[in-house]
């Protein structure tokens, strides 16, 4: 069974449907990966490579930023992407804030 | 009942010209104290389309008030029963006129007035039983897909969600407005950090501005509700980023063009797919916008949804009074446990079992399929949620709702 489901086209991110283990050995799009650590379901792999600064897209839509260059295959969480709106939203946080 | 041609539903013809998908006879309480005999003189007719509905409060609320009148007047309804205690505030004979206009039977029992609570439950039986085999006769009408109105709400979400139940509702959406058909979603305040990205869907620059107003609006109201958790949360379940978490629920609206935004109770004018904007204007005043699943629904009905999808995760159990909920479950495992509640198990994408365009076009057959008559698993379970209570609301400017 596959692991990993495509929400939206042009997405350059995958979702795991069933829980990848440590260690365990993944068929990707021809390539062998093992992860170090579990990776669980709802979680984001890169379908291909994301360089730094690129949008990283689920939905179809731009989810945040590559904060590095990440490799095709790798796991995609707050180590390596931001979102584009948290400075927007605390902007918006402190004025209510200070009413 | 094919996907690609034209679609056509036998319904209830009303005199306003719209066509209901089911013939239902409503009784409204009009105040908390009425509550009571509305229920009795239902519980007379378990077999039967009777569904009770009902304003609470005392004080009078304009909100309350249209709710009330555009529920008693929904294409869904046959006949309708007002019972009213006699001292308060509601306008029960506005809203008694308003129903005779429509042409459906409608009688007022004053409990006071009629002598109490026994008399008045016997007043009340007597009249539904008059009114269902009247609505019997009701004309009935080629309702064509393009005049369905179908509303979209998720409850009880998991992580599973945004993965399957969702994507598959917005699919679903694209394929209703494909049709012809209007769609409505809502729930602003799961759409803070994509604000840019709705208005950027919208049919004008104007409206495009006012969907970022009303997120705006919303990310405000729910923090001073102390309902501030829209920082990304969650990351244990996969989530990165604000913006993904509030995709995961704004993904049920699909990719269509918004055609315009309307407040609960405004009837969308035109075809297309539109944003309901639930959140009070104003300093905030009542307490939560929505606390529950069933307000929503209930809104989107008043609004003339001829049904609602509920996606859900974890499992929500409810239907609603009027228009039939069409339960749409995320969760393969919730599915299994739960499977006489849910009408569609997208949970099954995950187990590769389906693909998310394949349980869209499950959706759009079980629509069609309800609109002729089958009953939704919350149908047949007999549930009939309802609940209504303050708010306020300007009207709509005119970048709400642009010519088409």
């Amino acid at each position: 069974m596959e692991k990993l489901l495509r929400i939206h086209r042009d997405d350059n991110v995958l979702v795991v449907k069933r829980l990848i283990g440590a260690g365990e050995m993944m068929r990707f799009d021809g390539e062998e990966l093992v992860y170090d650590y579990p990776i669980g379901l709802g979680h984001k792999i890169a379908a291909e490579f994301i360089p730094k600064g690129e949008k990283v897209i689920k939905f179809g839509i731009p989810i945040g930023s590559a904060t590095e260059d990440i490799p095709k295959g790798a796991h995609v969480h707050l180590h390596n992407l931001k979102s584009d709106y948290l400075p927007t939203f605390t902007l918006d946080h402190e004025f209510i804030g200070k009413k | 009942m094919s996907l690609s041609g034209k679609s056509e539903i036998i319904g209830y013809e009303r005199a306003d010209g719209r066509i209901g998908i089911r013939n239902v006879v409503v009784i409204a309480y009009l105040v908390e104290c009425a509550h009571h005999v509305a229920r009795r003189i239902s519980m007379y007719f378990p077999d039967d389309p009777v569904h009770v509905i009902g304003f609470s409060g005392c004080y009078p609320n304009s909100y309350a008030d249209k709710m009330m009148n555009a529920l008693c007047t929904h294409p869904n309804v046959g006949a309708v029963l007002l019972v009213s205690l006699g001292c308060e505030s509601f306008n029960r004979n506005r809203l008694l006129a308003n129903v005779e206009a429509s042409g459906r039977p409608v009688k007022l029992i004053g409990i006071q007035g009629t002598g109490g609570t026994g008399r008045s439950i016997e007043e009340g039986k007597a009249f539904v039983q008059s009114a269902l085999s009247e609505i019997a006769h009701v004309p009935r009408a080629v309702l064509p897909f393009e005049d369905m109105i179908i509303g979209v709400v998720s409850g009880g979400s998991d992580a599973t969600s945004g993965l399957t139940a969702n994507p598959a509702a917005g699919r679903a959406f694209d394929k209703i407005v494909e049709m012809g058909a209007t769609a409505i979603f809502e729930n602003t305040g799961e759409m803070i950090g994509l604000e840019q990205h709705m208005a950027g869907r919208a049919v004008t620059a104007d409206l495009g501005k006012v969907l970022i107003e009303t997120v705006n609006k919303a990310a405000r109201y729910y923090s001073i509700m102390g309902h501030g958790s829209f920082a990304p949360g969650n990351a244990e379940g996969g989530l990165t980023t604000l913006e993904e978490k509030s995709m995961g629920a704004y993904c049920k609206s699909g990719s269509a063009p918004i055609v315009g935004l309307i407040k609960p109770a405004d009837r969308p004018g035109r075809k297309g797919l539109y944003l309901m904007d639930i959140v009070p204007d104003g300093e905030p005043r009542f307490g939560f916008p929505n606390p529950n699943d069933i307000w929503e629904m209930n809104e989107l009905i008043a609004s003339g949804a001829h049904c609602v999808l509920f996606t859900t995760g974890r499992g929500s159990v409810a239907g609603s009074a009027i228009s039939p909920v069409i339960k749409i479950c995320a969760n393969p495992e919730t599915y299994r446990r739960m499977e006489g509640d849910m009408d569609i198990n997208a949970g099954k994408i995950l187990y590769d079992e389906a693909t998310t365009d394949q349980v869209a076009d499950e959706i759009v057959e079980k629509i069609i399929r309800v609109a002729h008559g089958e009953m939704t698993c919350s149908e047949s379970l007999g549930h009939q949620e309802f609940v209504l209570g303050y708010k306020s609301f300007e009207p709509l400017g005119p970048a709400c709702l642009p010519a088409g």
